[in-house]
Order: structure tokens, then C-alpha cells, then sequence
């Protein structure tokens, strides 16, 4: 399993044909106590770059773009329950949606995940 | 000027330790050729508060106060009773001159205040959550229009054509500009609403129907039906009320299947006031559709000491935060309106309630009555609340403006209402409420007799 | 996500540290600080504060079968105590009439008490919006001598009175911009916003089915003409401006700004916020605007009422006026004020105006806000024009002042590029340790006073926006600048009391995370203690 980050602080992680997504540790930190999760639709076509989810604080409500292009084929129902699993797990418990991948080519451009590091410390 | 504390010393003062030699400094951002050089030609200068008062007197005693009259309007704004100590509370200054309690800890008498209306409109209404209100009920019903869009992802609005005529104007110039379809139709006039022709109209694209109740003609029907059709097709109900006080007599929209239930609050606590400021109402019976609720809420929460405390909350879906992703662009809502229904609401209390909806109601049917015995007057309505139609052996809309010069305000006429439907030139729209003397009701049934005869 | 959390602002940044504040009393109470429970926990719904006939139970009824049966749950006080209940909420509330209230944008100004009394006038307050024209001739003169008011005031051309707010009024002058082009059958999509824009103007644009994009800003605060004119083009259909903008800056290229846009054939909507800081100074149709709504509550002292309501009417050019809303009024050559609704609309466009109207429709049910017109139109004649003029030159000057008084302490971004307008921005560069926007606004609190606008506009980090207004004496001015500057020098020393602060309020910091992942909305009775009733199960009638 590879782990993949963009510039738009979402991490993907890709196991054969499915990539799931969510945001990463520093995006949480950065929102604070994250309050709502609006999860894509199943079956949802995402294209990449374009609103997938929106990430809720108490003031401020953010889009999370789609790293990729595919179709969501599972959304993290436990955020509905418990928003908060952002924030304690953003990495794993916490993540978004999953998706088919629909175009192998558009993996590159991403980081890794040192890269996402060295992008975050000069941020 | 009396509402300027400065002083020409002040004024000095102010521009020494600013820097600045001459007020004009401080524009001196305004380009040359813009800046005005004197107060603007051709208008008065200040004049003091007995003169101002004075003017102001002359232009109001050219209206005719409905207190002053035999006085029988409705269609969507009511003649209610305020008791004084309603307009009392809301000119205390620390209600009369708040701002929105966007810093709670030192605004938790208008949260409090909308806490506790958001909850009063929500049993009223049979819903579970209500928003902190809307501009108007013409207005928070092309919301609850939008609203549908929203959860439905239709964009296909079915209007009943007894839908007050006002608010479906408003709902249809909003859709021309977001492109949703309106369905509309003409009022027909029946003693009982047309509901098989709404449920017909109901198609696979509908994200909701529109129904009044009471209707725009008085009528009242069990809105079962229609909320069974709609849901049936994956659409929402939408149930306006233009007269909550007919809600202490009459099944709440709510408890008969509606998802959104809008309306109009000036009959309790906010008086006539020539259509303004209202007061918006605007509930869901269904909590799982708050998110997609336009307008402030207020909910409860405790402070870092563990007391109770209101906040503004779920404004993510507010222009503030959202801009141009919001469920609306509304920011203001109608909060000293909301704290006038809110005391007049506690005053009332249910009893209260019960009693006013009673009494309206029995002096509706006493006119409808005294009315019907009048030879050339029918009454339309099987059932209604404190409103119904009649019908007048002549133009109805020439009679009213002839019997207002002899202070009979005898209702609003159809065609007034509805200009482009050409058969409703004998209809005659009636209300009564608890300020409706008996002696009132005489005066209305001898002036249409001599008209009549 | 694009740059998550640009403003600053965090939950975390509430603290649940506590302070003991002296011994705990019995009640709850401190003294004048009264807690007051919810009214659906000392009222009833047996109880009632009017005297109303006893229902008839043998009275026939005509609702069709659809009595309503069910207990509503509708709590009832009697009058002392409806007055009491009230009364104590009101106290936990700041307020204009209780001190400087220096909400940036927001225009907090003394609410003058005659507006009051006149809106009462029964020949204003008791008149119903459908009566027929002859009986409310006053009200329609009232109207229509506002809007004369307003265009003088403006230099426009038109106006439409019936929006119910500002973001209303927003609306409706987006729509008429959005008719106006489509009359030419000229279909743009695009509405232009700097980026230090009010939320509502990019909400207005894409409720009026345009998509937004920002304006850049230059580095003094100001939009960048430019950067502007290169992106303007047959696609923009309107450019939305706030001036004096929301950094308290006028906009000196606003002319130019117009001309270019109306080179590029799109419209100019300035949003009228802060027309308090230049009205009887400049008039905004003189510097190109095509339509501008005006705040009545901001401007012309109509009272905030905790949150509305407002009133919004758009004055428009020339081009636009043929396109305002229904109903309107208008004064013909005879010296007759008429009411024009949908049915005369056509008649009275030919005879009146050559056709030209073309009115886009109707945007609320009545004619507006009259309560608001007589209480503005009272304000307007006892300042007159010289008052006027006097009202915007105070509310500049006592900025200024405060200003001036601060920036040695607080980072004031645009201090440098000159004087501002009707309010003082400064950012929270400078702070210490962990101290943000919000520590210094609660701390202001404690000191007695409303804080600031905090994190608006977004384009300053940690902003806080400071509009005295002009209904401030320079005594009133000078405490609160003393009180503003001890919690500045706090701030920047690090102190960190303030992170708990306030402490003197009716309510610590409250937790709005709490209140936003499960929000509770409405009351819900607790489950009784043994054989005591819910308000829910005690019998209606």
C-alpha cells in the first residue's frame, strides 16, 4: 500500500484499484475542533480537483477536492456519528471516502510523504 | 445637533492629536472632484425634535388607523390585539439597541429570547426544529422553496393555486433567476380546496408542493393527502401559514406529514405596520434537515464554569462563512419581531392561545352568519378559521373603496389580489379577529345591505 | 483544501479553565447578575397573562374536523411575571444605550427615541398594507419622501424601497443588474468581489446565478485597478465594491474602477455599508455606481433589535432603474404619490415613463419595511443635510482618533497609506505567546465594553475592525481607548489571564463545539421526577 499527499493537505491511499482519502494531521491542527463531515454520495462520479466533501469547523467550512478522478464507492459513515475522529485520527479512523481509480496517470504530481513534509514546513 | 456630542473644542482636539489640520484632511482619499463642498442643495436643514415630530403627525394622520374603522382586512397581515407590556419589553434599550449576539457571553438575553422562540414556533408549527426567523413569511417561503432544491436536488416547485398571490409572485421572480421551474396556477374558487387537481400536478421532478392552510380564501382542509402524494414521489411538503393564531385552534401542519412549515408571525406581537417589519417563520419537521436550513439558529451549550449558555451555532451554512456557498445570502433575521411574538406568545401561553384561536373563530362564524342572512351576500367556505370568502351581488373592489369613506374597511377584494383573473370581480375576502366588535359586524352587514339594495 | 483557516480563529482557543470569582451563593445569583431559567421551566401551559372569554366547549365549530387536539406545549406567564422573566434576560445583554459599541461595519449609533415614538403614530404603526389607496395616502408620501431623501443623498437616479435588509437589497440589485443584461441579450456570468467583501455580496452574486470570482487587492488595502481591468471582459457582468471597504479605506480609484467597467459593458454594485462614512460628503452616483443598497439600520439609526429587523432600499442609475421590484410608489406631475403594483405596472409605465418600466417582479409580499422608512425618514429631517454632512465627518474623525491612540501598540496594517474611514483596522501582529484576536476581544469585554469586529475582513490576520461611530463624545472616546490600550499592552506582554477572560461576564466562554456536533435546538422536557407531570402531558384546554 502506497501513501500519496497533495497540496491540498488530503492524503490518499492506494491498494490495487481502490484509493481511499482523507486529511491530513496538519489540516485538522490547522482547523481546530472539527465539528461536521459532509461525505460524497456511494456511487458518485468525483472528478479530480473538484469538490468531494466538506470539512466543517465551529467557523470556518472547507472543500475537500478530490486528489483523483473515480467513483465513491464507500463514505466513512462513523464521522456522521463522531466528527471528532478527525481530529484524533485524521490518518486512519478519520478518513473521508473511498474511490475507484480511474486514471493511474493522474497518481503523479502527488507526494510523498516526505515531500508533503518539507511542503508543510515551509508553509 | 442634539444627537452629536462633539464639540467644536473636541473637534480640535481630536484633529491635533490626529495630525491633521482640517476635517477635509481626513478625506483626502476622495478625489477633489467628488467631494461635495456644502450640505446638498434642496434639502432641509436640521430641525429640532418638536418640528420633526410635528411634520411627521401631519403625514400620519392622512392614513386611516384600522382602530379607527369597522375594520375586516387579512390576506396574509392580521388585526390582533398587543398587550402593552409587549412594546414595553421591546423598547428596553438592552433589547431595542443589541446587535446580534455574535459575542455570547454578554448577549444572553437575545439568545435566551431566541431559544426559547425557536422552540416556541417549532411546537406551534408540529416541528421539531425552528430557525431564529426570516425576513417575512413571503420570503422565508421561496427559502423553504430553495430548501426543497436542496434536499430533493429537484428543481421542479409545485404552487397551489390558493398559495397567497404576493407569495407566489416572490417565489417565481426568485426562479427566474436560479432557474427553477414554478408551477403555478390560478385560485379556484370552490367551498373546499382543489386537492385531487394539486396531487395530479405532482410529477417525478417535483421537489416539493406549496400548500397554504388556512388557504388564501379562509379555507382549511387535512393536509394527510397531499403529504402522502408528495412523499410518495420523492417530494417535500411545504405548508404556508400566514395566521398563527389559527394554529391554537387548528392541527399544527407538522402532525399532518408537511417537512417544511413557513409562514408569517405578525399577528402575535407585531402589528400592521403598512406590511412591515414582519416577522418570518421557518421550521422542519425532520431534525436530519437542519443543515440544509437557510437563517440564523440558536442552541444551547455551557460555558468553560459548566452553567448553561445559547450560541449562534451551524453557521458554516451562513454567507458569513460559506459566502457564496450558502444556503442563503439572508444575515439579518427579524429579531426584535421575534422577541414581540415571543412575549406575546408567553403571555398568551396555551391557554391563552386556545382562548384567543376560540374567540376569533366564534366571531368569524357570528359574521359569516349575520353575513349569509344578508340577501346578494354568499359565504364560499365550508370550513374555515378567522378569514373566509364571500361573494357580493357587485364589483367588490369599488364597493370596498366606497365603503372606506365611511369608515367601513370591509376586506380585501379577490381582484386586488389576483389582478390577472378576470372572474373574481364579486369576491370578497373577510377577516374577523378578537378586536372585531359585534357592533362591528352590525356595521359591516348594514353597509353592504344599503350597497346591496 | 485551499489554506485551511486563513482568519486565525480556533476552537481550542476557548479555554474551560475556570476561576473561582468569590464564595458560591445559593441561588446561583450575583447580586444585580439574576440567573433566569427557561420559560418552559417556570411557566405553563395552564397558565396565562390575558384575560380572554372561557372557551365554549358547546360551541359549534367550522375547521372541518381539524380541531387540534394534542397539547401544543405552548408555556404561559402571567403579566409580573412575563415583564420579570424578560426583564432579567434583558440584563445579561450589552447594548448602545449601555456603552460604546465598536463593531466594525456594523454601525452600533445611538438609536434616537423619537424614531420610536413616531413609528408608533397609529396613522403609521395601525395600517394595513392592503387597505384601499385613499386611506393611506400619508404612508405612501412617508415612502416616498424617504426615497426622495435617498436619492439626493446619493446622486442616483432611482430607488427601490420594499428590500426587507441590506443583503436583500443586495439581491435586488443584483437582479436588476441581471434584467438590465438580459433585456440586451447579453448572457455574462461572472460577478467580481475583492476578497475583503461582506459574506453576503458572494452569496447575493450566486443566488442571482452568477459565479464568483475575487478582485486582487492591492498591498494599501485597496483593489488593485490593474489587475482589475485585466480581468475585465464580455464575460463580467458586474463588479461588486464595498466603499469606504471593509479595511475602513475609501477607494480612490472608484471612478476610474466604474469607467472601466463600464467600458467592459458590466455593471458597478457598490455595497452601501458604510455609506455613514461619507453620506453628505460624496455621492456615490458621482463616482459611477450603478446600484447601491442602504443599511436604514447602519446609516440612518434604525435600531439593531439584537439581530433585525433591517431595511434595504437600492438606489439605482439610470440604466437600472427601469428594472426595480413591484410594488413601487411614484410621484406623478399632479403632486399624486401612487402605489404601483403588478396589475398597474404596464398602465402606468406607458403614461409615466414611455414603457420603460420593466419592473423583474416582486420581492416580498408588501411594500417593505415602513416601520423602518418613518423611523429613517424621522432621523434624516431632524440632521438635515448640514447634520448629515456632520454625521460623517464625527464618525471619520472619532475613527481616526482611535487610530491614532493605538498604533504604537497594535499592528494597524494600513495606518501608514493615510487616514481611514469610519473605522480603525488593526491585526494581531505583535501578540504574545498563544494570545490571539479572541483572548483581546473577551478581555474587552471584562473591561465593560462590546468588542471589536474580530476576524473580518479575512484579509488581516486576526483582525479587529473598530467603528466608534459619531453619537460618541470624545470623553466616552478617550475611556474606551484607555481600556482598549491596558488589554493591548496585555496582549502583547503575553499575559496570560486574558486566555480565560472574560470573567465578569453573565457567562464564561461558552463551548461552540459542543453546541455545533450535537446541537440541541428547541427545549425537551427532562423525564419528571415521580409523579410530576411534563409540560408535554399536562392537559392543553
Amino acid at each position: 500500500m502506497a501513501r500519496y499527499f497533495t497540496d491540498e493537505h488530503e492524503w490518499i491511499d492506494v491498494e490495487g484499484d481502490t484509493a481511499t482519502v482523507g486529511i491530513t494531521d496538519y489540516a485538522q491542527e490547522q482547523l481546530g475542533d472539527i465539528v461536521f463531515v459532509e461525505l460524497p454520495d456511494v456511487g458518485a462520479m468525483l472528478e479530480k480537483g473538484k469538490d468531494a466533501a466538506v470539512v466543517e469547523s465551529v467557523k470556518a467550512a472547507s472543500d475537500v477536492y478530490a486528489p483523483i478522478t473515480g467513483e465513491v464507492t464507500e463514505a466513512n459513515d462513523a464521522l456522521e456519528e463522531d466528527p471528532a475522529l478527525v481530529n484524533t485520527s485524521p490518518e486512519e479512523e478519520g478518513w473521508f471516502f473511498k474511490l475507484t481509480i480511474g486514471d493511474r496517470d493522474e497518481m503523479e504530481g502527488l507526494m510523498d510523504l516526505k515531500a508533503y513534509k518539507a511542503f508543510v514546513d515551509e508553509l | 445637533m442634539r444627537y452629536l456630542p462633539l464639540t467644536d473644542t473636541d473637534r480640535s482636539d481630536m484633529l491635533a492629536t490626529i495630525g491633521a489640520d482640517t476635517i477635509d484632511d481626513l478625506f483626502s482619499d476622495v478625489p477633489e472632484e467628488a467631494r461635495l463642498d456644502g450640505p446638498i442643495r434642496g434639502l432641509p436643514m436640521h430641525a429640532s425634535e418638536m418640528a420633526v415630530e410635528k411634520h411627521m403627525r401631519l403625514l400620519s394622520k392622512k392614513n386611516l388607523a384600522a382602530s379607527d374603522a369597522a375594520f375586516f382586512l387579512g390576506a396574509g397581515a392580521y388585526k390582533h390585539h398587543v398587550p402593552a407590556s409587549v412594546d414595553h419589553i421591546i423598547q428596553r434599550g438592552e433589547f431595542l439597541t443589541a446587535y446580534t449576539p455574535y459575542q455570547p457571553e454578554i448577549a444572553q438575553g437575545t439568545l435566551q429570547m431566541l431559544f426559547e422562540f425557536q422552540t416556541q414556533v417549532a411546537r406551534l408549527y408540529g416541528c421539531a426544529v425552528a430557525n431564529a426567523s426570516m425576513y417575512d413569511g413571503s420570503t422565508a417561503c421561496w427559502e423553504a422553496v430553495a430548501m426543497a432544491g436542496r434536499v430533493t436536488k429537484r428543481s421542479r416547485a409545485v404552487l397551489s393555486g390558493a398559495l397567497h398571490p404576493h407569495y407566489a409572485e416572490v417565489v417565481k421572480t426568485m426562479a427566474k433567476f436560479t432557474g427553477d421551474t414554478i408551477a403555478g396556477a390560478s385560485p379556484s374558487i370552490q367551498p373546499e380546496p382543489d386537492t385531487a387537481g394539486l396531487i395530479a400536478r405532482i410529477d417525478d421532478d417535483t421537489s416539493c408542493v406549496v400548500v397554504q392552510y388556512p388557504d388564501i380564501l379562509g379555507r382549511v382542509n387535512d393536509l394527510n393527502e397531499i403529504a402522502d402524494a408528495a412523499h410518495a414521489k420523492g417530494a417535500l411538503l411545504v405548508v404556508v401559514n400566514t395566521e398563527p393564531v389559527a394554529l391554537g385552534a387548528l392541527k399544527a401542519p407538522g402532525d399532518m406529514g408537511a417537512d417544511i412549515v413557513v409562514g408569517e408571525g405578525q399577528s402575535i406581537g407585531v402589528g400592521l405596520q403598512f406590511g412591515g417589519p414582519y416577522l418570518g417563520l421557518f421550521a422542519v419537521r425532520d431534525p436530519k434537515h437542519v443543515r440544509q436550513m437557510p437563517g440564523r439558529l440558536c442552541g444551547e451549550t455551557t460555558d468553560a464554569e459548566g452553567k448553561r449558555g445559547f450560541v449562534l451555532t451551524l453557521s458554516t451554512r451562513e454567507q458569513h462563512i460559506r459566502r457564496e456557498k450558502a444556503t442563503s445570502n439572508i444575515c439579518t433575521n427579524s429579531g426584535l419581531c421575534a422577541l414581540a411574538f415571543s412575549v406575546h406568545m408567553t403571555l398568551l401561553g396555551e391557554k391563552g392561545l386556545r382562548q384567543l384561536a376560540a374567540e376569533n373563530h366564534r366571531l368569524a362564524c357570528l359574521a359569516a352568519d349575520k353575513l349569509a342572512a344578508i340577501p346578494g351576500v354568499e359565504v364560499l367556505n365550508t370550513a374555515f378559521f378567522n378569514e373566509f370568502t364571500i361573494t357580493v351581488k357587485t364589483d367588490a373592489r369599488a364597493m370596498v373603496r366606497k365603503l372606506a369613506d365611511k369608515n367601513v374597511l370591509a376586506g380585501v377584494s379577490l381582484a386586488r389580489l389576483f389582478p390577472n383573473v378576470d372572474t373574481l370581480s364579486s369576491r370578497l375576502l373577510v377577516a374577523v379577529t378578537e378586536t372585531t366588535s359585534e357592533a362591528d359586524i352590525e356595521t359591516l352587514c348594514s353597509a353592504l345591505k344599503e350597497e346591496l339594495s | 483544501m485551499k489554506a485551511p483557516n486563513k482568519s486565525g480563529w480556533k476552537p481550542s482557543m476557548q479555554s474551560d479553565d475556570g476561576m473561582q470569582s468569590g464564595p458560591a451563593t445559593n441561588s446561583g445569583n450575583r447580586a444585580l447578575m439574576l440567573e433566569e431559567p427557561l420559560l418552559f421551566e417556570i411557566g405553563n401551559t395552564d397558565m396565562t397573562g390575558v384575560d380572554l372569554p372561557e372557551i365554549d366547549p358547546s360551541a359549534t365549530t367550522r375547521m372541518g374536523g381539524l380541531e387540534r387536539v394534542d397539547s401544543i406545549g405552548l408555556a404561559g406567564l402571567s403579566e409580573p411575571e412575563t415583564v420579570r422573566h424578560y426583564t432579567r434576560l434583558s440584563r445579561q445583554n450589552y447594548a448602545i444605550d449601555l456603552g460604546l459599541f465598536p463593531l466594525g461595519s456594523c454601525t452600533m449609533k445611538h438609536n434616537p427615541r423619537l424614531n420610536e415614538k413616531v413609528a408608533r403614530m397609529p396613522g403609521f404603526a395601525d395600517v394595513h398594507p392592503l387597505q384601499p389607496v385613499d386611506t393611506v395616502r400619508g404612508a405612501l408620501e412617508v415612502i416616498n419622501e424617504l426615497a426622495h431623501w435617498l436619492i439626493d443623498l446619493t446622486g442616483m437616479h432611482g430607488v427601490a424601497m420594499s428590500p426587507k435588509a441590506g443583503a436583500h437589497g443586495e439581491l435586488c440589485g443584483m437582479l436588476c443588474i441581471r434584467a438590465a443584461l438580459e433585456a440586451r441579450g447579453d448572457a455574462r456570468k461572472v460577478v467580481l468581489c475583492p476578497e475583503s467583501a461582506h459574506g453576503t455580496n458572494p452569496a447575493t452574486a450566486a443566488f442571482a446565478g452568477y459565479t464568483t470570482e475575487d478582485i486582487p487587492a492591492g498591498k494599501d488595502g485597496r483593489v488593485d485597478l490593474e489587475a482589475l481591468k485585466a480581468r475585465l471582459g464580455p464575460d463580467i457582468a458586474a463588479v461588486m465594491i464595498t466603499n469606504p471597504n471593509t479595511c475602513g479605506l475609501f477607494e480612490r480609484d472608484m471612478k476610474a474602477i466604474s469607467d472601466a467597467v463600464h467600458a467592459a459593458g458590466g455593471f458597478v454594485y457598490c455595497d452601501g455599508a458604510n455609506f455613514n462614512a461619507i453620506v453628505g460628503k460624496v455621492r456615490p452616483g458621482d463616482l459611477g455606481v450603478d446600484a447601491m443598497h442602504i443599511n436604514l439600520h447602519k446609516t440612518f439609526s434604525t435600531p439593531h433589535g439584537g439581530g433585525g429587523p433591517g431595511s434595504g432600499p437600492v438606489v439605482l442609475s439610470e440604466a437600472l432603474s427601469p428594472y426595480g421590484p413591484l410594488p413601487y410608489t411614484a410621484r406623478t406631475k399632479d403632486g399624486v404619490v401612487h402605489l404601483v403594483e403588478e396589475e398597474q405596472a404596464d398602465a402606468f409605465s406607458e403614461e409615466h415613463s414611455d414603457g420603460k418600466m420593466q419592473s423583474f417582479g416582486r420581492m416580498t409580499a408588501f411594500h417593505g419595511q415602513m416601520g423602518m422608512f418613518t423611523r429613517a425618514l424621522t432621523y434624516m429631517l431632524s440632521h438635515g443635510a448640514d447634520g448629515l454632512r456632520q454625521v460623517a465627518e464625527d464618525a471619520v474623525l472619532n475613527a481616526n482618533y482611535v487610530l491614532r491612540s493605538l498604533e504604537d501598540l497594535l499592528h494597524a496594517p494600513y495606518a501608514d497609506s493615510g487616514p481611514c474611514m469610519h473605522e480603525a483596522l488593526f491585526g494581531d501582529k505583535g501578540f504574545g505567546d498563544d494570545l490571539s484576536t479572541l483572548d483581546l476581544a473577551k478581555g474587552m469585554i471584562d473591561e465593560g465594553y462590546h468588542p471589536m469586529t474580530v476576524y473580518f475582513p479575512l484579509v488581516v490576520h486576526g483582525a479587529m475592525l473598530v467603528e466608534p461611530t459619531e453619537t460618541e463624545s470624545k470623553t466616552a472616546l478617550d475611556q474606551f481607548i484607555a481600556s482598549f490600550r491596558s488589554v493591548a499592552q496585555r496582549a502583547n506582554a503575553g499575559d496570560a489571564s486574558l486566555k480565560q477572560a472574560p470573567y465578569y461576564a453573565p457567562r464564561r466562554r461558552l463551548d461552540e463545539t459542543q453546541a455545533a456536533r450535537k446541537p440541541v435546538l428547541a427545549y425537551r422536557e427532562q423525564s419528571p421526577p415521580a409523579g410530576k407531570p411534563t409540560l408535554s402531558e399536562q392537559g392543553g384546554s
